[in-house]
């Protein structure tokens, strides 16, 4: 898989109970399997209570750090408009970037105190041009039966840029993670994800 | 075959590998997984949740003296709770290996304080091994029981945030029983009873041993010199060296897995082969400190690299190269949007109670959990957060100190786990003293801010076998507080008559908050007592004066739109409630004083 030397950085930013956590739980999987050293930290001490979620996913031939040096995010994956705008500044010149159409107010927007920003999309594809792309993850999982599937839609939206990666290998981590009754769902949120691209 | 783990899963696979026996703990980020850990996947290890740090290293250190491997893990304050039974367990040693983890927080990811935790190595004379990543906290973990036996002394494994919950690889093996006889004998006395004369003779016994580990400490396998670019060479351990490795993979490192005692010719040489030497260590100049002490000098150190909060690799980049560094563009001002804290949930019973103290107008004196973040505006209902049980001493000296004028205006909250871990003495103190400061019990049947831990109150232990259930009323009782009464913390008025009337009392009084379990903690049903599943805003009654935003439900928002209600009153925008997140604890409606809020349909 490209340049076997260096190593790639993943961002993934969400809310709690978005399922951001089990995101990365799959990246681990798949990349572990193809054979990558991979480390990855969060920081979701107080996810339950709805703060922010965010994980640093680094998967390579040696990889030192647990953290992304900041500036130095090749892939932002994020399952919300705020958490991801707030991490913009993180992401390389020439990064990708995949965003949930998710809009979660936080307290000072639910007390009116502040605005939640407009225009999300807009301020990601001026600096970032086509390497931007939202994923409407509720509404594909909704259409496939749960919202709560919408996490794995990413997923499947993401898996886009390893092509390398078989879609097999993805569902086997999507399996191995997820209790029996949720594969059939999760396996087709997967490929409408990847279609969603 | 490689695994991914956590830090704090590697740690926990180590010590059972090592034949580990007995472990406890009392939960905090970022240790907490570790005794679940062990509870979960080893069946053939005892695991307990002790009720405070103090009682876990006393059972493993019981356990070890009865020839036992064991383990006692606990965040960094933690170590101060525990600190009187390590101190002197430097001094007996043991017998089968013991362990103590201590997992620290720096930048405070949600801790009350930032501490190293390598200076409990350098005070209380003991080993400390400093893991980087969840290999090493395997196989430090694994090492730690033979060092600790060899050298009979407890050995501290100190991690991080950033070590405790990362995951990265791990190659497994299989677990060995330990070689030592389980058994007690009581003619090893002198070597358990730390009376004054036996003192003497252990205090030496230290000083031998610390000897004998600094020579051991320069051939311990996880020191390692690693020799590149001989221009510049970096003294570092633990995280900071994945940091600096990922940043300056061209210069020398002498990487450190033991941190205390620190390997004197190692560092000798290591000063013989580069030219110039760096230190680069998170928090505390620890090292720093040690190897200007050995007469070295040193390039850079804290000079350049901070010794507050955590490190980064771009912090370690910017402070090493300076003018060098390239900061990456800034596109968006991060401090110009809302911050996302985490909020009591919808529906806690915390967010009444607090409603109701801050109507009160009462000083509270606050303490350690979820509750804590009833300091957040718009609920600003606490005012002091310490350490564990803090609050009970504190509302009691506040009362001595304020006389009759503090009557009626002081009081002190503390959650369940609390009150277990350190709530008791303190109420028992404001008892004998002939105080009278009240005390709420924020009892919501487990330890909620940790994620979900059980506890002496529960009724289970960690493996969910039931067990003997704490009776608080009967504590308060047997401690002769001679008023104690429960509280409906979903009453908003009521809450407010019983405590203004407790705290205006002069005998010191115990309130006990009923019914009101976690919001999820599934088995305790916390749903189940509310009349309706939800409840929605009657746009024709809602004024838009906002006071339903001050008790800061997350389900509640604003919508701003000029309008009027149906009775032609004027207003701004309403409220709206999101059905998702609404639970129908009919908090909200209790304060609205338009009834504006009425119930809904799931
Ligand atoms: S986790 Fe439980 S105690 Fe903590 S805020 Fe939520 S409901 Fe309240
Ligand atoms: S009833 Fe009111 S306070 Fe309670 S959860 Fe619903 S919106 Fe929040």
């Amino acid at each position: 898989m490209k340049d076997n030397g260096k190593v790639t950085n993943i961002f993934l930013s969400g809310v709690g109970g978005q399922g951001a956590i089990l995101a990365s739980n799959i990246l681990g999987e798949v990349f572990i399997k193809a054979g990558y050293d991979v480390k990855k930290a969060e920081v979701h001490g107080m996810a339950q209570r709805g703060g922010d979620v965010t994980t640093h996913f680094r998967f390579g031939k040696k990889v030192y750090s647990p953290l992304i040096k900041y500036g130095d995010v090749d892939y932002l994956l994020s399952f919300e408009l705020l958490e991801a705008i707030r991490y913009i500044n993180w992401v390389k010149p020439e990064g990708k970037i995949v965003i949930n159409k998710s809009e979660i107010f936080p307290p000072a927007v639910n007390l009116g105190q502040m605005e939640y920003p407009k225009g999300v999309e807009k301020t990601f594809k001026k600096y970032f041009k086509e390497n931007v792309w939202m994923v409407d993850g509720q509404g594909i999982a909704k259409k496939l039966g749960n919202a709560q599937a919408a996490n794995v839609v990413l997923v499947g939206a993401f898996s886009n840029f390893f092509p390398e990666v078989k879609d097999a290998q993805w569902i086997e981590a999507i399996k191995a993670l997820l209790a029996p009754k949720l594969h059939d769902l999760n396996v087709k949120a997967f490929h409408e994800g990847k279609k969603a691209l | 075959m490689k695994e991914i783990m956590q830090g704090n899963s590697a740690i926990v696979r180590g010590a059972w590998e090592a034949g580990v026996k007995v472990a406890a703990a009392y939960p905090g980020t970022p240790s907490s997984e570790i005794l679940k850990d062990v509870a979960d996947n080893y069946p053939e290890v005892y695991a307990e949740w002790a009720p405070n740090e103090m009682v876990a290293l006393q059972v493993a250190s019981g356990a070890a003296i009865a020839g036992a491997r064991s383990m006692a893990a606990m965040k960094h304050v933690g170590m101060n709770v525990a600190a009187d039974a390590l101190m002197t367990l430097a001094y007996t040693g043991i017998k089968g290996g013991l362990m103590v983890v201590i997992a620290d927080d720096p930048f405070v990811h949600s801790s009350q304080n930032e501490q190293d935790s390598r200076n409990w190595a350098r005070f209380a004379k003991i080993p400390l091994l400093e893991p980087g990543d969840a290999q090493e906290c395997y196989d430090f973990a694994k090492i730690s029981f033979d060092i600790s036996e060899k050298f009979d002394t407890p050995v501290i494994l100190r991690t991080e945030t950033r070590v405790a919950h990362s995951d990265s690889l791990v190659e497994p093996g299989k677990r060995v029983e330990s070689k030592i006889p389980l058994g007690l004998d009581p003619k090893e006395a002198p070597k358990y009873v730390m009376v004054p004369a036996h003192v003497r003779v252990r205090r030496k016994i230290i000083e031998e041993r610390m000897r004998k580990l600094e020579e051991y400490a320069d051939t311990f396998k996880y020191n390692v010199m690693e020799i590149n670019d001989p221009s510049v060479g970096v003294i570092t351990s633990g995280v900071s060296y994945m940091y600096t490795k990922d940043v300056f993979p061209e210069w020398s490192y002498l990487k450190l897995g033991m941190v205390w005692p620190l390997p004197k010719k190692m560092i000798a040489e290591f000063f013989k082969k580069v030219k110039k030497v760096i230190i680069v260590e998170e928090l505390d100049p620890f090292i720093e400190t040690e190897i200007k002490a050995m007469g070295y000098k040193i390039w850079h150190g804290k000079d350049l690299i901070p010794n507050m909060y955590e490190l980064t690799p771009e912090i370690v980049e910017k402070c090493l190269k300076g003018k060098k560094y390239k900061e990456p563009k800034i596109k968006v001002k991060p401090e110009d949007l809302p911050r996302r804290p985490p909020n009591l949930c919808a529906g806690c019973s915390h967010r009444p109670l607090f409603y109701a103290l801050k109507k009160l107008g009462a000083f509270v004196f606050g303490d350690i959990g979820c509750y804590t973040l009833a300091v957040a505006p718009p609920l600003q209902a606490l005012h002091t957060c310490i350490c564990m049980g803090a609050g009970g001493g504190m509302a009691h000296g506040a009362m001595k100190a304020l006389g009759k004028e503090g009557l009626g205006k002081v009081v002190a909250v503390l959650g369940d786990s609390t009150f277990l871990h350190s709530g008791i003495a303190p109420l028992m103190n404001a008892v004998y003293n002939k105080g009278n400061s009240t005390t709420i019990v924020l009892d919501n049947r487990i330890t909620g801010m940790t994620g979900h831990q059980e506890h002496a109150g529960t009724g289970f232990t960690v493996r969910q076998e039931p067990t003997n259930m704490v009776d608080y009323m009967e504590i308060g009782k047997a401690l002769g507080v001679k008023s104690i009464r429960y509280l409906d913390p979903y009453n908003i008025k009521e809450c407010m008559e019983i405590i203004k009337e407790e705290m205006s009392k002069n005998v010191p009084s115990l309130l006990l908050c009923k019914d009101s379990p976690c919001m999820l903690l599934r088995r305790a049903k916390p749903l189940e007592k509310f009349k309706n599943p939800l409840y929605m805003i009657n746009t024709d009654k809602c004024r838009g004066c906002k006071v339903c935003l001050e008790i800061n439900c997350p389900a509640i928002s604003w919508r701003e739109s000029a309008g009027q209600t149906k009775d032609g009153h004027k207003r701004k925008g309403t409220v709206y409630i999101n059905p998702d997140q609404c639970v129908g604890c009919e908090v909200c409606v209790q304060v609205c004083k338009f009834e504006a809020i009425v119930p809904g349909k799931k």
